[in-house]
């Protein structure tokens, strides 16, 4: 299988860094808003984007993550897992502007799932999309990132891998292209 | 990831360690669920689900019932009392009308031991045994696991003491059997005459003294008097019952320990626990009800998962 690096060690870093100064720029002080990530891999974007934001932040923005296994639209359509990780959604989002985190945006499915769970826990005054990797033009429902990393034009088969230094050694993001068998 | 090992769940004998784990991983999350604002998950829209009780029940059918609904799962509920069972009709030809109807799961409550392990070989539906007889109580085992679990970690070495009408009672069969996967030591405890002959087979203790028991559990069970199931007397009088076998505040005190007290319910105040150690702090008798919404949600979604679209 061949790949193409989308994001270095260090492109990955500048992207993450800017993403949190466009956040800063919209929320401020982050009194009224907070990040919520889609389990399971949009957590660790939170968390990268927190431990900046707390470097900039006098008091750093509420945190949660949010499993959207119960809500997605192909349960017995195929073998997706079924148990579900773990929601700690532990304050009210009542009122409050939320941006929900993932780190690919693909058919926009897990998005929708992501939507639906996020309103049974009340009514955000405002709900925004921050993902790292926007796979454009391959959406399967209307939704668009607020902000993005970057985007990246890719085919069906195509595979993009988001690697993190905390769990698989070392941060970058990389296209997977099957060889085509003629 | 793979569903449970089983098509229906019939009785904790035949489910796996896996399986108990993966329930109990489930349920874990949908008592997450159920502590939301909005305690309701969008999983089980297209699945209908029959409650059919042929024996009276409050507790086990309610929480079966919000299981199903807090999954959006439709609900169907059936009681023999009122019902064409009293004009004749048969077991297999009440069910079979009923999933007629395009129900996709039944539980099943019966007085007959065995009768939601018959159903299931001869209907299509997906069965949840609620209780048959004097056999299994499968959720009701599961549920109390969890809620031990959730007070004592793993359960590898623990002692758990079950207490009472153990002749009669089906949850301590489930019990003993689920206890025991999960690695605990099981003690059965009361009057000679409600314990049943060659329960040490199981692998069980036997006792016959309460304060003796208690001494030894990190957590005791005490199993509801079934006089409903008791056509000659087993023990000179309830008061007698109660001064032999109940559970009292200064019993507790005594003990110079604390265990953690459990009643799958309905309780007898006054018989098997006094009211004032069935409300004190030792008791997790609420809980017990609380984790059973969400051991029976996830008993429900994870045998949903196998049912073809």
């Amino acid at each position: 299988m061949e790949k193409q690096v989308i994001l270095d060690p260090q492109q990955f870093d500048l992207t993450v860094t800017r993403l949190c100064h466009e956040l800063l720029e919209q929320h401020a002080d982050f009194s009224n808003s907070v990040l919520i990530g889609l389990q399971p891999r949009g957590i660790h974007l939170v968390s990268r984007m927190l431990d900046k934001l707390q470097e900039i932040l006098p008091t750093p923005p509420i945190c949660g993550n949010l499993d959207i296994t119960f809500h997605r639209d192909d349960f017995r359509r195929r073998e997706i897992p079924l148990i579900p990780s773990v929601t700690n959604i532990d304050f009210s989002i009542e009122n409050k502007k939320v941006i929900l985190v993932d780190d690919v945006l693909y058919t926009g499915r897990t998005i929708r799932s992501g939507l639906d769970a996020l309103l049974t826990f009340g009514r955000p005054i405002q709900v925004q999309l921050l993902v790292l990797i926007d796979r454009r033009f391959k959406r399967d429902l209307p939704i668009q990132a607020d902000y993005i990393g970057k985007s990246v034009d890719t085919l069906n088969h195509e595979r993009v891998k988001v690697s993190w230094k905390n769990i698989d050694g070392e941060d970058r993001v990389e296209l997977y292209i099957k060889q085509t068998h003629e | 990831m793979s569903s449970l090992s089983v098509d229906h769940l019939l009785g904790i004998r035949n489910l796996s360690v896996d399986d108990i784990e993966r329930i109990f991983q489930t349920a874990q999350s949908f008592k997450e669920v159920i502590n939301r604002p909005i305690k309701k998950v969008p999983s089980l829209r297209d699945i209908t689900l029959a409650n059919v009780f042929f024996e009276n029940s409050t507790r086990t059918r309610l929480s079966f019932e919000l299981a199903a609904k807090r999954l959006s799962a439709d609900v169907i509920n059936f009681t023999a009392s009122n019902s064409s069972v009293k004009k004749g009709e048969t077991l297999i030809d009440t069910v079979n009308n009923i999933i007629a109807m395009k129900v996709d799961m039944v539980v099943l409550r019966h007085a007959s031991p065995g009768a939601a392990s018959f159903l299931s070989k001869h209907t299509k539906a997906k069965i949840i045994n609620a209780g048959d007889g004097t056999h299994e109580h499968p959720t009701q085992a599961l549920l109390d696991a969890f809620s031990l679990r959730e007070k004592l970690g793993e359960l590898n070495g623990k002692r758990i003491a079950i207490i009472g009408d153990i002749l009669h009672s089906r949850v301590a069969l489930s019990n003993i059997y689920c206890l025991q996967k999960l690695g605990a030591e099981v003690l059965v405890c009361g009057p000679s005459s409600l314990i049943p002959k060659g329960i040490d087979s199981l692998g069980v203790k036997v006792s016959h003294d309460l304060t003796e028991t208690l001494l030894w559990c990190d957590a005791a069970n005490f199993l509801r008097i079934q006089l409903e199931r008791q056509d000659s007397p087993f023990f000179p009088s309830l008061r007698d019952y109660a001064l032999q076998f109940g559970l009292t505040s200064e019993i507790m005190e005594s003990l110079n320990k604390s265990i953690i007290v459990m009643h799958p319910g309905p309780i007898n105040r006054g018989v098997e626990i006094s009211s004032s150690v069935a409300d004190s702090s030792d008791s997790i008798i609420l809980d017990q009800v609380e984790n059973g919404v969400a051991i029976r949600m996830a008993v429900i979604y994870l045998l949903a998962a196998q049912i073809e679209r």
